[in-house]
């Protein structure tokens, strides 16, 4: 009887699983089978693995994602690694870097349009300088720099977690064993720390994979990743059937770095 | 290395992370047009910012969706976490726990682009609703995620004791399981709320016309060019957060403190 009752209140919950999670997937893979005009086709995947374009930009976006991840990961562990040394000050350290994170998205890639721009901060202080305007803004580096600026908070925090979980005896015993620093560096401290490497990594590279805000605001249209070719097939050329395509491989990819950083239990 | 250095390394990548965040501040007090240069100081484009119905009713809408997604969100997801963990299959369990996270891991592109395809299938109007159900969605797994270690925690022999003194199944819910569980519904609520202020991609794609939350009006602002009337709300909400933190801060301290007496 009492498990009758709560299958009721939870009615809501498998409501949504089936609204919300398996319905949109079911979906957007029926489309990506669907030509302009709503018929059955195959021409969407064979478009994306014949063209040129479609390969090129997927490459694109997978090397984007690796030199974002790369670069927040050798940021980042050096500066979790740090603030855990602080005994006194760590939780108000580790409050520095979790407050940018409220501050909305938008805001943060809206001031490097500021700093980079023609006319912008970082332009003028070149002119000062003597060292001429230069053009930042719709580059791939300043690309890769805002979405390293703006994830890095999502890599610092799983490997803070898990440097502040390390148990101290065990460097210590590398070190009374004879180990090197490099060699209590490498065997020792970065397996203890694997886990959190793994989620800082999952929560940068996928969304990393699909990003379009960062690409559009800061990499301008010379900058093509699946993320803005998803938009753009859904929101400018309504060619939903191709964007759904991109989606599913989008999908696949994402379940295949879900496996791969799976934690071995 | 010594203490020094890691002062001087800390010092300079939160000089880097807190740059961009002041820079907008800073320009938002010159009483110029651009920020290309500072001119004078001034309030006006914070005065611009109050006498902005239009903006003003955006920032009011936003607040709006997150309140009520969050607080739907919450009671959804409590109820499905409390019903999930007494699932007793594992497979069942690990099942509905797959499906619960796929909505974590998805790329917002993804999340944004299905939801669009299902609302244009059953034809729903895009707006206020499309998004408000959205955000309701996309905070569910979070508030579960949050409830179900709590859920854990309460071993069964507390429930059992309740059913033996005579509790009815309500009354265990309500005054033994709920309470238990309140400090995680409360940080599943304040997620929910942060996914639902922060979030930009799911919304642009179900937001259609005339409908619009700050993230995505900052965009359109921001593809049209510098407006400084970004930069003092940039001010605002910095100066919001910054009081929250404070008190977050205090609050766990002292919480700690009495952890420790205790």
């Amino acid at each position: 009887m009492a498990k009758f009752k709560h299958f009721l209140v939870a009615a809501p919950y498998y409501l949504w699983i089936g609204l919300f999670v398996i319905l949109p997937i079911g979906l957007i893979f029926i489309y990506s089978f669907h030509d302009l005009n709503g018929h059955f086709t195959l021409n969407n995947y064979l478009n994306f693995f014949k063209n040129s374009t479609y390969l090129l930009m997927a490459f694109n976006s997978l090397c984007f994602a690796i030199i974002i991840t790369f670069i927040s990961l050798i940021v980042a562990y050096p500066i979790a690694w740090i603030i855990s040394k602080f005994q006194n000050s760590r939780d108000f350290l580790i409050l520095l870097v979790i407050m940018p994170m409220w501050i909305n998205l938008l805001l943060k890639t809206y001031a490097f349009i500021g700093i980079f721009s023609r006319n912008g901060t970082l332009n003028n202080l070149l002119a000062n300088l003597g060292l001429g305007r230069h053009q930042f803004l719709f580059t791939d580096i300043a690309f890769i720099l805002v979405a390293v600026y703006d994830q890095l908070p999502f890599m610092i925090l799983p490997i803070y977690n898990s440097v502040i979980a390390i148990n101290h005896s065990l460097i210590n015993a590398s070190y009374d064993l004879g180990a090197s620093k490099t060699q209590t560096f490498w065997r020792i401290i970065v397996p203890l720390t694997l886990p959190g490497i793994k989620s800082g990594v999952q929560a940068i590279f996928i969304p990393s994979l699909s990003l379009f805000m960062i690409t559009r605001l800061i990499g301008g249209n010379r900058v093509i990743t699946l993320g803005t070719a998803i938009e753009e097939h859904f929101l400018s050329t309504m060619n939903w059937g191709m964007g759904s395509t991109i989606g599913v491989i989008l999908i696949i990819a994402m379940i295949l770095i879900m496996l791969l950083t799976k934690e071995s239990k | 290395m010594s203490k020094f250095k890691n002062c001087f390394f800390l010092f300079f990548i939160f000089l880097i992370l807190y740059l961009p965040i002041f820079y907008l501040i800073y320009y938002s007090f010159s009483s110029g047009n651009n920020i290309a240069k500072f001119e004078n100081f001034s309030w006006q484009h914070y005065l611009n910012l109050f006498a902005d119905r239009r903006l003003i009713g955006i920032v009011l809408n936003t607040i709006l969706i997150a309140l009520i997604s969050a607080t739907i969100a919450t009671a959804i997801g409590t109820f499905g976490a409390i019903y999930l963990n007494d699932l007793t299959r594992p497979w069942v369990k690990n099942l509905i726990l797959t499906l619960n996270n796929i909505l974590i891991v998805s790329p917002d592109v993804i999340i944004g682009a299905s939801f669009l395809i299902l609302y244009s299938a059953i034809k729903l109007h895009l707006g206020f609703w499309s998004v408000l159900i959205s955000h309701i969605a996309f905070s569910i797994p979070i508030v579960v995620l949050m409830v179900l270690p709590k859920l854990k925690e309460l071993t069964r022999s507390y429930i059992d004791a309740a059913y033996d003194l005579g509790a009815s199944s309500q009354q265990v819910l309500t005054r033994v399981i709920l309470p238990f569980i309140s400090s995680g519904i409360f940080s599943g609520f304040f997620m929910a709320l942060t996914y639902s202020l922060d979030d930009f991609a799911v919304t642009f794609f179900v937001t259609g016309n005339g409908f619009s939350t700050l993230s995505v009006e900052i965009y359109a602002m921001a593809r049209r060019g510098i407006s400084l009337e970004i930069n003092a709300l940039t001010g605002i909400i910095f100066f919001i957060i910054s009081i929250a933190m404070v008190f977050y801060y205090f609050g766990s301290q002292r919480d700690k403190k009495q952890k420790k007496v205790n």
